[in-house]
């Protein structure tokens, strides 16, 4: 039953991703993303951590996506086939650096399906448990993990002065 | 097949059922008020006191012709109503609305009157209003009409708004309780103080009730923060270009979320199912939550029939300026009392 289950999503992921990048109208993209995260939170459940589930709904399905539709909506973004700039030739330099990151992800992928077959790192059933609980996560947040979690929002600061900076416009 | 699992799969249906028929009723009750605070009669010839009206309605709605605007998206034209019913119910699925019972002993554990007790309730709750946007958004941009756009953009913004401070309203309460279970959360109001006041977080934390009732209501886009649909701007809003079912399942999500704001906030606020004077049996619990819902949507009613409506940028300014400061500083209060008095 679990492994189906896991088989469904994880088909209507791929599905839902392929759809984001298939697609010629940015909307229909937008609600593919959706999707694909709302998918993604279902495996959350089944891996026993709610929490992780929920605040992927909240954050990225919730809020963020919320953002996206609007701008689209807000800056009405037609379809790409009537962009003319869409349709121009690439540049070499462009298309082999394309070809590369292919082969370098298709690398990546073989390598990682042959490890499939080898078990995952075993835990013991009571920490499973108990970084399960919002408790937990809480504290092992902010006292195991507290270095990744500033680092993640000095991150998270420098990418947003970033898009201030690209987005602003000389006056 | 296991007792249990029957008691909880009817248990799921009859809640199905149980808000689906709470629309009607709600229908009705909010064309009586309305007529009684602008001093008319209100529906009155369709049943005794016209009380078969949602009925009627029903049935006209079921037999109107379902247009489609011809420039609409069709797939998410017929996505969206889908989406905002869907989202409107799947909340009420962690509300518990009473303590556990054997049925008088026709089973032989006792069940909880819960579809899920899941142990992030609260999240869930905030989760699932946050994707309640979808439909209304999607609704406003598939129709491809410059008044059902406008519908949809404000209902966007609007509800980034004050979705804010709704989760700082709901994070006092989490504070408060130590707990992000409906049910824990519930169960932790029992009893009175100076056995006369029943220990509900609304005397403990009211600037968080009002917060979250205000902001519920903007939520939900009733009147006087009805944005979305304002008929004198925007025709119907969101819903200009729907008609028969379409446009009925709009309608019904619209009253399941005031029915489900309504119940998370009897359960955070009012104590769930408990009795505030300690006089009837516990089992009877789900009566007093019923009493409570019903109060709150009254509340809802009134204010919709006595308030005029917002202007758009007062709106905006009310929830950034106020509601969220003020929602941020109880939840600081709270946690400062918590700490203090442990």
């Amino acid at each position: 039953m679990d492994i189906w289950l896991f088989y469904l999503f994880a088909l209507v992921i791929v599905g839902a991703s392929l759809g984001v990048i298939g697609q010629r109208s940015p909307m229909h993209s937008v609600l593919f993303l959706i999707l694909s995260f709302g998918a993604l939170a279902a495996l959350y459940v089944q891996l026993d951590s709610p929490f992780a589930a929920v605040a992927q709904i909240i954050i990225y399905a919730g809020a963020i996506m919320v953002l996206f539709l609007f701008v689209v909506m807000l800056l009405n973004a037609s379809h790409e086939d009537d962009d003319p700039g869409a349709r121009a030739p690439v540049p070499v330099g462009v298309k082999v650096s394309g070809c590369l990151l292919a082969l370098l992800l298709l690398v990546e992928l073989t390598w990682a399906l042959t490890r499939v077959g080898r078990p995952a790192v075993e835990k013991d059933a009571a920490s499973a448990d108990s970084v399960s609980s919002v408790h937990e996560i809480g504290r092992v947040l902010f006292t195991d993990y507290a270095f990744a979690f500033e680092v993640t929002s000095v991150l998270i600061l420098v990418a947003m002065i970033g898009a201030v900076v690209l987005a602003k416009r000389k006056v | 097949m296991n007792p249990a699992v029957i008691a909880h799969l009817v248990l799921i249906v009859a809640i199905f059922f149980a808000l689906q028929i709470s629309a009607a009723v709600l229908v009705y009750f909010e064309r009586k008020i309305a007529a009684r605070i602008q001093q008319r009669l209100g529906p009155y010839r369709v049943g005794p006191h016209g009380v078969l009206q949602p009925l009627a309605d029903i049935v006209k709605l079921m037999f109107k012709e379902e247009l489609r605007p011809k420039a609409a998206d069709t797939w998410l034209f017929y996505l969206a109503p889908i989406l905002s019913a869907t989202a409107a119910f799947a909340a009420f699925a962690v509300v518990p609305f009473g303590s556990e019972t054997t049925l008088f002993g026709l089973l032989d554990q006792p069940i909880r009157l819960q579809v899920a007790d899941v142990n992030v309730a609260l999240l869930v709750v905030f989760a699932i209003t946050s994707m309640g946007v979808y439909g209304i958004v999607l609704a406003g941009w598939s129709s491809n009409s410059k008044y059902s756009l406008l519908g949809g953009l404000r209902s966007a913004a609007q509800m980034i708004s004050y979705e804010l401070s709704y989760a700082l309203a709901l994070a006092a309460v989490l504070v408060l309780a130590n707990s992000l279970s409906l049910r824990e959360i519930v169960e932790h109001q029992a009893g009175h103080w100076l056995g006369v006041i029943p220990k509900w977080y609304v005397f403990l934390t009211p600037v968080g009730f009002i917060v979250y009732m205000i902001a519920g209501v903007a939520e939900t886009n009733r009147a006087p923060f009805d944005f979305p649909e304002a008929e004198q701007e925007l025709v119907a809003g969101y819903h200009t270009e729907y008609s028969s079912m379409s446009f009925a399942l709009f309608f019904l999500a619209e009253y399941v979320n005031m029915v489900t704001v309504s119940a998370v906030a009897v359960s955070l606020f009012l104590g769930g199912w408990f009795d505030p004077f300690g006089l009837t049996p516990e089992w009877l619990g789900w009566v007093w939550f019923l009493v409570k819902v019903s109060a709150l949507l009254f509340f809802y009613i009134w204010m919709r029939w006595t308030l005029p409506r917002y202007r758009y940028d007062q709106l905006m300014a009310f929830g950034w300026k106020v509601l969220l400061p003020v929602a941020t500083v109880n939840l600081l209060a709270v946690a400062g009392l918590v700490v203090w008095w442990g």
